[in-house]
């Protein structure tokens, strides 16, 4: 029974792979480049792109006309020799740094890159503030009180030291 | 540390709550779709195109350029595009509102017979198949209206239908961009 629900779950899942890839590298195929490291330069530069009307799918995946058009402009300038940052630098002077995936640190993504240093500087701050206060009640026992803490502890540790 | 601080401090935790939820409470409502055009302020790209009606005739930037004006991107496979045309239709006549077009990724046979059935609100459409106008622009999809100044550098940007609601804000600046000229 288990082993039979495993094989079709591979089953299912070998058949999606087999679906998913020979697509993936039909698309790449498609578009001609003058040199072969060419082609790695365009997979790269559609993945770390972002399409501009379908916000959650970079340019890659994406099946909309103005991906089309991008993946198509991309190929464009890389076989007329442009460098990636020129390309790059492209995209941002139309559409804005929004289609970058990776976003550039400046005044607008300043709370972007910072936050989460603040995040860890406000944990920190809070592991010493609550860890100072357990401390203090500590030390605002009496004297009488503390004997009787250090009396119970001694009798504690004897037994396992035998 | 006192029994105040304390309980001050006990509010602090509602504090943050309470900020974050009127953080929260302003991206409610709000378009994720809408985002600056990097455009706005820069002159119109450089481009040398055919105009849809006429294959012979080409135009240029230069061409949109003496008085401010709309740029106005459509095809006749947009939906939302057939919706706004009356509208275009009638600020252009009944305002003198000057529109261009520029038909996005079309053909030019059903887009010319879409202008013959509803009506031509352009003073031209440049034709642009594939789109490469499009990207210069930094177009997203149609359809897209841009207001120009009298020296062609975009003033302001809507995606999106343009219609009672959304002609207004740039009708007034319209208006104005047309006082500067004159």
């Amino acid at each position: 029974m288990f082993k039979s629900v495993l094989t079709s779950v591979l089953f299912c899942l070998a058949s999606l792979a087999s679906l998913g890839l020979p697509l993936a590298q039909a698309d790449i195929k498609s578009y001609e480049f003058a040199e072969p490291e060419m082609a790695q330069r365009f997979v790269d530069l559609t993945t770390v792109l972002r399409c501009p009307k379908c916000q959650n799918q970079n340019l890659a995946d994406s099946g909309s006309i103005i991906a089309q058009d991008l993946r198509k402009q991309v190929q464009t300038l890389i076989n007329a020799g442009q460098t990636d940052r020129q390309i790059t630098d492209f995209m941002v002077q139309r559409y804005g740094e929004f289609i970058l995936y990776d976003p550039p640190f400046n005044k607008a993504t300043l709370v972007l890159w910072l936050a989460p240093f603040g995040m860890v500087l406000i944990g920190l701050w809070a592991l010493w503030f609550f860890g100072r206060k357990t401390h203090n009640q500590g030390a605002m026992l009496t004297p009488s009180e503390q004997q009787k803490l250090d009396q119970l502890l001694a009798d504690n540790q004897t037994p396992s030291r035998d | 540390m006192n029994a105040t601080t304390k309980r001050l401090l006990l509010l602090l935790p509602t504090l943050i709550a309470f900020a974050l939820g009127i953080f929260l409470y302003q991206g409610i409502g709000q378009d994720p779709n809408k985002m600056e055009s990097s455009l706005i302020g820069q002159p119109l790209p450089n481009f040398n195109g055919q105009t849809l009606l006429s294959p012979s005739r080409t135009v240029t930037q230069v061409d949109m350029l003496g008085q401010a004006a709309l740029i106005n991107v459509w095809a006749t496979w947009c939906p939302t595009c057939r919706a706004e045309h009356e509208f275009l239709v009638g600020i252009a006549k009944q305002d003198n509102v000057r529109i261009f077009g520029v038909n996005y990724h079309d053909q030019r046979t059903a887009a010319q017979q879409w202008l013959q059935e509803l009506g031509n609100p352009y003073v031209f459409s440049v034709f642009d198949p594939k789109g490469v106008l499009g990207i210069d622009l930094g177009v997203v999809g149609a359809p897209e209206t841009y207001l120009i100044d009298a020296k062609g550098v975009v003033i302001d940007k809507l995606i999106g239908e343009l219609n009672e609601r959304t002609w207004p804000p740039l009708r007034t600046k319209y208006l104005s961009l047309l006082e500067e000229t004159n």
